[in-house]
């Protein structure tokens, strides 16, 4: 019997095959139970030593990523770009070889330019594991959603999932988008023109320009936050307007009279794209998502903390 | 060729059962506060067995857990690919009770040294005991379990098979010799 393996890398979703998908998510069930027991630490990655290189301001994913390592017993390192010499104009690549001349072994990297992650695990020998570069991919949330959302259903295989808002600047999305559909749920995007990439039609997904025909067609909708540091202008008139347009809101639940699950992968701009009432429902799985988050990024750590990707009987 | 012994057929295999149960009793000095705790993956179900074997004779409802002991394996950083995972779920304490761990077959004892760990980080057992449907001998560390169902002289590349109905659909240990690893 061969089990797939991952790679040396985690850049995105879309080099991953649905093989390769379960894998990573039926590893993460066992993690799950580690984070409910009173000492929260297993022994797998003692003696590993782990950065966390944050070139934009993160709360939830490294917080989540740390815990991950520290529950595996992992020594890590945090280095953000303010306070550190990526201030003084060092390039990436530059800071990364001096982690590796002090012996790491793994990098977790958020960067803003799409991209930056392959380009570091191109470069370096350790592993690079993304944790969202610029609007291409954030892997592990996908891979948190797709947990969450087995969870709920019990599979994937056949859910229609509808991801609202800001599809264009959000990476998030895009990691979603390949899991869904290589695991074989079907996709639509809903919100302002001006915020979905048409040319994701080509990958398959459809389509669904009003909110109310998403909460209609959906078994789960996926709310983005709207990324307003990433928008110069132009794109919303206002967000009185988007909440009015396309905000998730209780009332617009109750009209369709069925049950939804919401996913929003935070933070959330309340009022904006969805309501309190919503967020803090009883559909909503915003937080399970976030407990699920630990296990993934558990999940994947110990996958890849294997380095070598050959075969070996056990 | 690799060649096949039968060491325990399934009507041998259930005696020994039987007898492995009262052990247990006795060692651990009746049913108070035992929990039977089996290894993933065959000694979990051996472990229901002995339970339901020792429930049947003291009319004691005996305590179950399971132990996947793969996060602590002493070999994590040197093997390539990552062994899977399986569950882990112990009952809510097990502080201060007794322990008996269950595994299929006894062979280095890097399991047990795992399994050892691993229960340390749940709590302080009064006592922990080792019981073992196998041993094959081959120790690399001091550990020796304290109820055996069978012995068994090996060389190094022969195989225990353990075999359990719940998994394989029916009863019985062979011992394989000359397999291609």
């Amino acid at each position: 019997m061969t089990t797939p393996t991952l790679g040396k890398d985690l850049i995105g979703l879309e080099g991953l095959s649905a093989d390769q998908l379960r894998l990573i998510l039926d590893t993460a069930e066992p993690f799950k139970e580690v984070s409910e027991r009173a000492i929260k630490k297993v022994p797998a990655l003692r003696g590993k030593t782990i950065v966390n290189l944050f070139f934009e301001p993160s709360t939830r994913t490294r917080i989540s990523f740390e815990f991950a390592e520290k529950r595996l017993s992992a020594d890590t390192v945090n280095v953000a770009s303010s306070g550190s010499s990526v201030s003084k104009g060092e390039t990436l690549v530059d800071t990364a070889r001096n982690l590796e001349a002090m012996r790491i072994d793994m990098v977790v990297i958020r960067h803003p330019s799409s991209g930056a992650a392959q380009f570091l695990g191109d470069r370096i020998g350790s592993n690079v594991i993304n944790a969202g570069d610029g609007k291409h991919e954030h892997p592990t949330q996908g891979l948190l959603d797709l947990l969450t959302l087995r969870d709920r259903f019990g599979r994937i295989e056949g859910l229609k999932v509808a991801i609202c808002g800001d599809v264009l600047h959000s990476r998030v999305a895009r990691s979603n988008i390949w899991g869904l559909l290589k695991l074989g749920a079907e996709v639509a995007l809903c919100g302002p023109a001006t915020l979905i990439p048409r040319e994701l039609v080509e990958v398959g997904v459809q389509i669904i320009p009003r909110i109310d025909d998403a909460i209609a067609w959906a078994d789960a909708l996926n709310v983005l936050r709207l990324q307003l540091e990433r928008m110069q202008a132009g794109f919303i008139p206002s967000l009185r307007e988007y909440n009015r347009v396309f905000g998730v809101t209780k009332e617009r639940l109750d009209r369709a009279g069925k049950e939804i699950v919401i996913l929003h992968p935070g933070p959330m701009n309340r009022g904006v794209e969805i309501d309190s009432d919503v967020a803090d429902g009883p559909y909503s799985v915003i937080l399970p998502q976030v407990t699920n988050g630990v296990a993934i990024r558990m999940a994947v750590l110990y996958l890849l903390a294997g380095g070598a990707p050959e075969w070996q009987a056990i | 060729m690799p060649s096949v012994t039968r060491l325990l057929d399934d009507s041998a295999m259930a005696s020994v059962l039987e007898r492995m149960a009262g052990e247990v009793v006795e060692k651990s000095g009746g049913t108070r506060g035992l929990v039977l705790v089996g290894i993933q993956r065959r000694g979990v179900e051996l472990a229901g067995r002995l339970a339901g074997l020792i429930g049947k004779a003291t009319g004691a409802t005996i305590s179950l857990g399971k132990l996947d002991i793969t996060l602590y394996r002493d070999d994590l950083s040197t093997i390539g690919q990552r062994p899977r995972v399986g569950e882990t779920s112990l009952p809510d304490s097990i502080e201060g009770r007794t322990v008996v761990v269950v595994d299929d077959v006894l062979y280095t004892g890097r399991t047990i040294r795992a399994a050892l760990d691993e229960l340390a980080d749940f709590g302080r057992p009064r006592r922990i005991l080792l019981c073992v449907l196998v041993d094959r001998g081959g120790r690399e560390l001091p550990i020796q379990a304290d109820v055996v169902g069978e012995r068994v002289a090996t060389v190094g590349d022969d195989r225990v098979d353990v075999a359990v109905w719940e998994l394989d659909g029916r009863d019985g240990v062979d011992l394989v010799r000359g397999a291609p690893l």
